[in-house]
């Protein structure tokens, strides 16, 4: 494996891909209650939790980075609770950037599932109602399936995003090798050494091999789906 | 019992319904569209809430405003079956019928999946998706999912609307079988007289959502104040008769009713069934005399009831003919020339006969 890249770019590439999926596991949950809570509720303060939910899409990154280490740094006003009731530093470390990588695509992931959502047929899951199921056993049995393909691909563009964070990353949790120096940090770090072109060159090759592959997994994946759902 | 008493108000429409269902059978709530017939059973399913009244199903309250009954559309046990099918497109054939079975909370359930597949004709479609079925193979999936969530009555909401001519009579079989098999009552949504007429016991006419008339299906039908909904080209009488004999050399059969005989084309039924026969009133022609040297065989001695000026050319006469009444439309010209008058004693010449337990249109030979 040496042969292809040198062990810090290994380092870098599989904190990048571990980054990118924890980022996403733990957001899908979050996006889909609040997609399902845009698309399908009224409550006061609709329109205000619609805006900040896009914030950060809107914000540049830096400042994005710069509101989390306000936040949920050693001295932010939840960060310092964190650390004194849970033991958790997100500062410096992986948790953090998975933290960074989750907040900067999660817009991108609620639309994704928003727009699954309000193309499901409301007049199916009235029946499914009609037939003795719940709101709940309704969403599980019946939403959740004919949203899938929405889902899938918000997860990928979550995915993507997270793989190719830098600016809320960097501000957040600095650049640590081994801990928060994800594939776009290492390529920042090598083209301001004497001799990174290389390093930056194959990780940029990296880069364009793991997005193709994320987009030919989803296309099957998304074929799958459809024909699983009978939308094929 | 199915009592429903219910108010909905909503821009530009006001509905107030009260009646009365019976327990088996087929309820038609008939009317044009707009009448408020969807919104009556989906007041019944939850689906949409009155702003006051009472639903009761059986016995068990579905709804009742006073006292802030709104049961949930999941623990009222309907079976409804949409215009459009509303299959699920993720699940198999089989996964449509087994949805609604598998979450009915009886331990043991009186409507079983075999006995469904088979009754609708579905055995062979279990496997497949619902994209890939016809539209009448959808609807017969879909009448036989909400068979199976063991419904306590079922809501038909136009079930043939969305389909053509050849896959209705496809269909209209099976709805025959069900009412006759199932023993459950079921409230059937129509804008259309012949399904209405083939289909239903119980009618509830429905006109800018106030019900109109409600009875027995031979009554409300040739009842005048229903023509706004029928229209005067469909009005008419159903004759409910049986069939005492068959003539094979003309291939005609003869129908008794309580005010005598028609002669209709063979039909393909035993002597002895009962069969419904239509006559409208606008092919019901009256002479003063017996009329000779005519080609109409349907001749009846007949009795001024009522004479009906309209507005237009038309007048709508009742006659009696035995025990039974019928409607018949003439000109106003020709009720002055005849001096048609109640009490007269005239001939009814009907020229052509519906037998309307077979779909076709059979004309009398003139």
């Amino acid at each position: 494996m040496d042969v292809l890249l040198t062990p810090d770019e290994w380092t870098a590439v599989y904190l990048s891909l571990k980054v990118a999926f924890w980022a996403t596991f733990w957001s899908l949950p979050f996006a889909i209650l609040t997609a399902w809570l845009l698309a399908r509720t009224r409550f006061p303060g609709r329109g205000l939790f619609d805006g900040l939910i896009y914030l950060p899409l809107v914000l540049p990154k830096v400042v994005v980075g710069y509101i989390l280490l306000l936040t949920l740094g050693a001295r932010g006003f939840i960060g310092q609770y964190l650390d004194a009731w849970f033991g958790i530093k997100l500062i410096f470390s992986t948790a953090g950037a998975t933290v960074a990588a989750a907040v900067v695509s999660f817009p991108l992931t609620v639309n994704a599932i928003r727009l699954a959502l309000e193309a499901v047929d409301r007049g199916l899951e009235t029946a499914a109602r009609t037939l003795g199921a719940s709101r709940l056993d309704v969403f599980v049995s019946i939403t959740l399936p004919l949203m899938l393909p929405g889902v899938l691909s918000g997860a990928l563009l979550a995915i993507a995003s997270a793989l190719g964070e830098f600016g809320a990353t960097i501000t957040f949790v600095s650049n640590v090798e081994g801990k928060t120096r994800t594939i776009p940090l290492a390529i920042y770090s090598a083209t301001h050494m004497p001799d990174g072109d290389a390093m930056a060159l194959r990780l940029t090759l990296v880069s364009i091999v793991l997005a193709f592959g994320a987009l030919l997994l989803a296309s099957l994946v998304d074929r799958r789906i459809r024909a699983m759902i009978g939308r094929a | 019992m199915i009592e429903i008493d219910i108010r909905l108000r909503r821009p530009g429409f006001t509905l107030e319904a009260a009646f009365a269902a019976p327990d088996a059978g087929i309820t038609a709530l008939f009317g044009r569209s707009g009448a408020g017939k969807t919104t009556i059973i989906q007041a019944v399913a939850g689906v949409v809430r009155p702003d006051g009244g009472r639903i009761v199903v059986k016995g068990e309250v579905y709804f009742d405003a006073a006292a802030r009954i709104d049961l949930p559309i999941e623990r009222r046990r309907v079976g409804y079956v949409f215009q459009d099918s509303r299959l699920f497109p993720h699940l198999s054939v089989e996964g449509n019928l087994r949805y609604g079975e598998r979450r009915s909370r009886l331990a043991l359930k009186p409507i079983g999946f075999a006995a469904v597949v088979d009754l609708l004709g579905i055995g062979h479609l279990l496997g497949r998706r619902p994209h890939s079925l016809s539209g009448g193979e959808r609807q017969r999936v879909a009448i036989g999912r909400a068979l199976l969530s063991q419904p306590r009555l079922l809501l038909m909401d136009e079930p043939l609307a969305a389909l053509d001519e050849a896959r209705k009579a496809e269909i209209l079989p099976y709805l025959e079988r069900l009412r006759d098999a199932m023993g459950l009552p079921i409230l059937y949504v129509s804008h259309a007289v012949d399904e209405v007429l083939r289909l239903a016991d119980v009618v509830v006419a429905l006109r800018d959502g106030r019900p109109l008339a409600i009875g027995p299906v031979a009554d409300v039908m040739s009842r005048p104040e229903i023509l706004p909904v029928i229209g005067r080209f469909d009005v008419g009488t159903l004759l409910e008769c049986v069939v005492s004999r068959h003539d094979g050399d003309y291939a005609l059969s003869t129908l008794s009713f309580a005010g005598g005989e028609l002669r209709v084309p063979q039909v393909a039924m035993p002597i002895g069934s009962a069969v419904r026969a239509r006559v409208r009133a606008r092919d019901v022609a009256l002479a003063l005399a017996r009329p000779e040297g005519v080609s109409v065989s349907n001749l009846l001695a007949a009795r001024i009831e009522a004479v009906r000026q309209q507005e237009g050319p038309y007048a709508d006469i009742e006659l009696v003919v035995g025990e039974v009444r019928l409607a018949a439309t003439v000109t106003r010209e020709s009720v002055d020339r005849l001096t048609l008058r109640p009490g007269l004693a005239v001939w009814a010449m009907v020229k052509s006969v519906a037998v309307e337990s077979r779909s076709p249109d059979f004309g009398e030979p003139g």
